[in-house]
């Protein structure tokens, strides 16, 4: 195995542990689970008084959570939680030096971080949304649920969701690592980013592109529908896209977006100064 | 390849904050300490030595290498710095052990390296703990562990001694000695002088972002001529060895000692002042001991640092 295959997972090991065990990283877990808390109550509602309920329906709420909550919401904050940390969380601790007095160049360090990262948010929001769907639909039949996964697109659409999470860890992931990297204090460009991709729905076409929201919507696979009394407003500017990008584009220009990003970050890592302000 | 620590013409500022400031140095083997008050630039210096600031100008190397080639140069330094942060939830051993990773030594060498530093430092009993429950000196010495652990050549050491009990404080100065023994560089910063002068090969003053002063303890004392050098002579007849010396220019005074038994006295002129004092013996003056006073690094920072300190 090469030196830098060796350092990187020497890092992450190093922050695999903080991510999946440290205590102020719980809120993230509960973030992920959040929406499986209503989802259960809701099957057991219904199981409780005999109703199968509406299948169709259930499927459109998982949607509509996943689009608005999940992705929006949760995915955004785990990855602020999970990334800004990575090395702004180091600033604060007075820890960060010691990976860089190691003989590790800064780009290797970047990706390293970048990496672990990855895996602890792909590991809980993907393991979330397996937990969200079982949540969502364990009271309905077992024919019904068979044939909706193994005959139906049932299948298709929980793997699109886990690609979808999986590819909004890695776009958010990439975003946040660079702002942990580049902002002394990383929550303005985290506020920032927040408007920008909820503003998204309303931005020109071109800019609706330099979003990472853009691209996961079309990753999603089932649209949302308007709710019957919202009009024609600016609610349906944030459902719907009027040109959506096809779901293999958009997974290629998220990955693409993120290797851009952590690329850059990588190099802007190289002017990183320790200055925990002692002296 | 260079052994010294070369810099040339190093500056750094923060913003307009100066840092340190046309730093030129050339730092041999040996243990050298790094002296100077609060904010005079010590930290910083380091800092720059371990890569973790840039200069705004100038050059460093440590035995050749620059910290812009971080996979050979953190080979060769090891930096324990005074920041009291360490990774969270680490034990002693974890964190040793953790970071030497990053070298990318075979597991079974980097458990070894692990628990060499962590003997050397006499923390093995400790290391399964949590650094959160350590004591200040046990974080300094585990902070120490980490940067020994990967037997560099060059070891700088920001305040290493603080916090350290007696034991704990003799122990790590013999630990310095040794390594400044086996070749290594050495460089400590302090505020302790008298420490300074137990360890020191050589020091480097500084104050206010300048280095004042550079060298051996004795050839620095030697350089500041405008300060006359200091001499306790313990002899029979402190009187009357004071009523000849008067006799000579080159005494500038001449204080009769407490305890009746010894003189102090201070010259412009250290070398021909000997050769008096030699002649003196002769005429019946029985002399015990000569010994300067004053070429000790608390003297010496408090002629070239103290003065500038006491006239802001």
């Amino acid at each position: 195995m090469s030196l830098w295959n060796r350092q990187i997972l020497a890092i992450m090991r190093i922050d695999l542990a903080k991510t999946f065990f440290a205590r102020r990283g719980l809120w993230i877990y509960l973030l992920a689970l959040a929406p499986a808390v209503p989802m259960f109550l809701h099957g057991l509602f219904d199981h409780k008084a005999d109703l199968q309920g509406d299948f169709g329906q259930d499927v459109q709420i998982f949607a509509g959570i996943f689009q608005f909550f999940f992705l929006r919401i949760a995915i955004f904050f785990g990855c602020v939680g999970i990334f800004m940390n990575l090395f702004r969380g180091e600033m604060v601790d007075k820890s960060l030096h010691y990976y860089l007095l190691g003989p590790v160049r800064r780009e290797v360090l970047v990706i390293g971080k970048f990496l672990s990262g990855l895996v602890a948010a792909v590991s809980i929001f993907c393991g979330a949304v397996v937990v969200q769907w079982a949540c969502m639909f364990w009271h309905q039949s077992g024919e019904l649920m068979r044939s909706y996964m193994f005959s139906g697109p049932g299948g298709s659409h929980l793997m699109s969701y886990v690609v979808a999470a999986a590819l909004g860890c890695l776009g958010y992931g990439s975003v946040f690592l660079a702002a942990g990297v580049l902002f002394r204090n990383p929550l303005v460009p985290a506020a920032v980013i927040l408007v920008w991709e909820g503003a998204n729905g309303i931005l020109p076409a071109l800019l609706k592109k330099i979003s990472v929201i853009y691209w996961l919507k079309s990753i999603c696979p089932i649209s949302i529908p308007a709710p019957k009394n919202a009009g024609n407003g600016i609610f349906n500017l944030l459902i719907f896209d009027i040109d959506p990008a096809p779901a293999n584009v958009a997974m290629v220009n998220l990955i693409l977006l993120a290797g851009f990003v952590v690329v850059w970050a990588a190099m802007r890592a190289r002017r990183i100064e320790i200055g925990y302000g002692t002296e | 390849m260079s052994a010294h620590i070369v810099l040339e013409n190093i500056s750094k500022f923060y913003g307009e904050v100066l840092g340190v400031n046309k730093v030129s140095l050339s730092i041999p083997p040996g243990i050298t300490s790094l002296v100077g008050p609060n904010g005079s630039g010590k930290t910083t210096l380091m800092n720059l030595m371990a890569g973790l600031l840039q200069p705004t100008r100038g050059r460093l190397s440590v035995c050749g290498l620059s910290p812009d080639d971080p996979e050979k140069y953190f080979r060769v330094v090891g930096y324990a710095t005074q920041y009291d942060g360490f990774p969270r939830g680490l034990t002693g051993w974890q964190f040793v052990h953790s970071y030497l990773r990053l070298f990318g030594f075979k597991p079974a060498d980097t458990e070894r390296l692990a628990w060499e530093a962590i003997d050397r430092v006499g923390l093995r009993d400790a290391a399964p703990r949590k650094i959160a429950g350590y004591s200040k000196g046990m974080r300094q010495r585990i902070k120490l562990a980490q940067a020994i652990a990967h037997r560099p050549r060059v070891l700088v050491l920001d305040e290493p001694l603080n916090g350290l009990d007696p034991l704990a404080r003799a122990e790590t100065i013999a630990l310095f000695k040794e390594l400044g023994r086996e070749g290594s560089h050495v460089l400590i910063s302090s505020h302790i002088l008298h420490e300074v002068d137990l360890i020191s090969d050589q020091v480097v003053m500084m104050s206010q972002g300048y280095v004042v002063a550079e060298g051996q303890i004795r050839g620095v004392r030697g350089e500041i001529s405008e300060q006359p050098m200091q001499v306790l002579i313990r002899c029979d007849k402190p009187e009357h060895l004071a009523s000849q010396l008067f006799q000579h220019s080159q005494v500038v005074e001449a204080k009769v000692h407490a305890d009746r038994a010894g003189l102090l006295v201070r010259t412009h002129h250290a070398e021909s002042f000997y050769k008096l004092l030699n002649h003196i013996a002769l005429n019946g003056v029985q002399i015990e001991s000569v010994a300067p006073a004053d070429d000790d690094a608390q003297s010496i920072y408090e002629y070239l640092i103290g003065a500038e300190e006491t006239t802001k």
